[in-house]
């Protein structure tokens, strides 16, 4: 019986944690530097020196992730709130797809580069997309959001932590 | 003929096998590099398919993965180097083989745990040895009244 009750307990807590939710490393670290590829003239690109000086939010994202299409228009929304700077990284894609992307869905970002190699996603400790970071005016990330962003998450989570941000101006 | 077609088979196996397929991917570096480079990545865990090594995996982020791993030995840094960058950036998880530290206490000990937990249970409750020592008490002239009386009843089984 006690075994029994051991192997029980073992499996309550087991099974219903996520393996792929990994814990981040990143929080309260300065936003590696990174150079990222433009996906197109008419698309500004997203440099180092622009996460900086104000709360940013980061979007990791893709053409190929299925759960991107999902939170795309929450981002919209996020994008022509005004309550964040969104800022677009297109990963393991190609200018071309990336592109495509945004004239097909829209583009929430006010600037976009291209991770083609995972350079900045590696240094991000991302898994997979959609990932979300959250940084703060010193280009310190505060906040990782790992899937898609949802109306609850984005008014339960991130809203109340921009607001701390922008109150506390640490 | 049967022999043919079964080293046929093999040998298209073989061509197929994803560890094949990937082999070819990176191959730019100079062999001890290249060598070098595959024993980190065996060491290295993909965070997208978790059972499997970087070197092993076909997801493409193991692929770029494989590729940083190979630049950054090239560039002069040591193993050791390039395990510490993966782990700065995913923790430990990204290693197949967690480190031996306060927090995995548990996980290493567990095993010996277990063994000293069952060599305890065995000596308890097995007691090998005393139970072939172990003779019941004589019955008593009350128990031995009833068993005679019992044998002698007829009919019964």
């Amino acid at each position: 019986m006690g075994v029994l009750a051991i192997i029980t307990g073992f499996f309550a807590i087991g099974l219903t944690r996520d393996p792929h939710a990994l814990p981040t490393m990143m929080i309260d670290r300065p936003m590696p530097d990174f150079k990222l590829e433009p996906l197109g003239d008419e698309i500004p690109l997203l440099t180092f020196s622009d996460v900086k000086g104000e709360v940013t939010l980061v979007n990791v994202f893709g053409s190929w992730c299925v759960a991107c299409a999902a939170e795309h228009s929450e981002l919209m929304k996020i994008g022509n709130s005004g309550a964040v700077t969104l800022y677009g990284v297109d990963w393991r894609d190609t200018a071309f797809e990336g592109r495509q992307w945004l004239e097909q869905y829209g583009n929430p970002y006010s600037k976009v580069g291209l991770d083609a190699d995972s350079r900045l996603a590696i240094n991000l400790g991302v898994t997979g997309a959609p990932e979300s970071f959250l940084i703060d005016t010193e280009g310190r990330i505060r906040y990782k959001h790992i899937g898609p962003i949802t109306p609850e998450v984005w008014q339960e989570t991130f809203l109340p932590l921009i607001q701390e941000i922008e109150g506390g101006k640490q | 003929m049967s022999r043919l077609f079964f080293l046929f088979c093999l040998i298209a196996i073989q061509t197929l096998s994803p560890a094949n397929a990937q082999e070819k991917t990176e191959s730019d570096f100079p062999p001890a590099i290249e060598a070098e480079a595959r024993t980190v990545g065996k060491s290295l865990r993909c965070v997208v398919c978790q059972n499997q090594s970087i070197e092993d995996s076909s997801a493409p982020l193991a692929a770029d993965m494989r590729q940083l791993v190979r630049e950054r030995l090239a560039a002069g840094d040591t193993p050791e180097e390039v395990r510490a960058f993966m782990t700065d950036r995913y923790g430990n998880f990204v290693l197949m083989k967690p480190p031996f530290q306060p927090d995995t206490f548990i996980l290493w000990g567990a095993p010996f745990a277990f063994v000293l937990i069952a060599a305890l249970c065995w000596r308890l409750y097995l007691r090998p040895g005393e139970r072939i020592l172990d003779t019941p008490d004589p019955l008593s002239d009350e128990e031995a009244a009833r068993l005679r009386a019992r044998l002698q009843e007829p009919g019964d089984i």
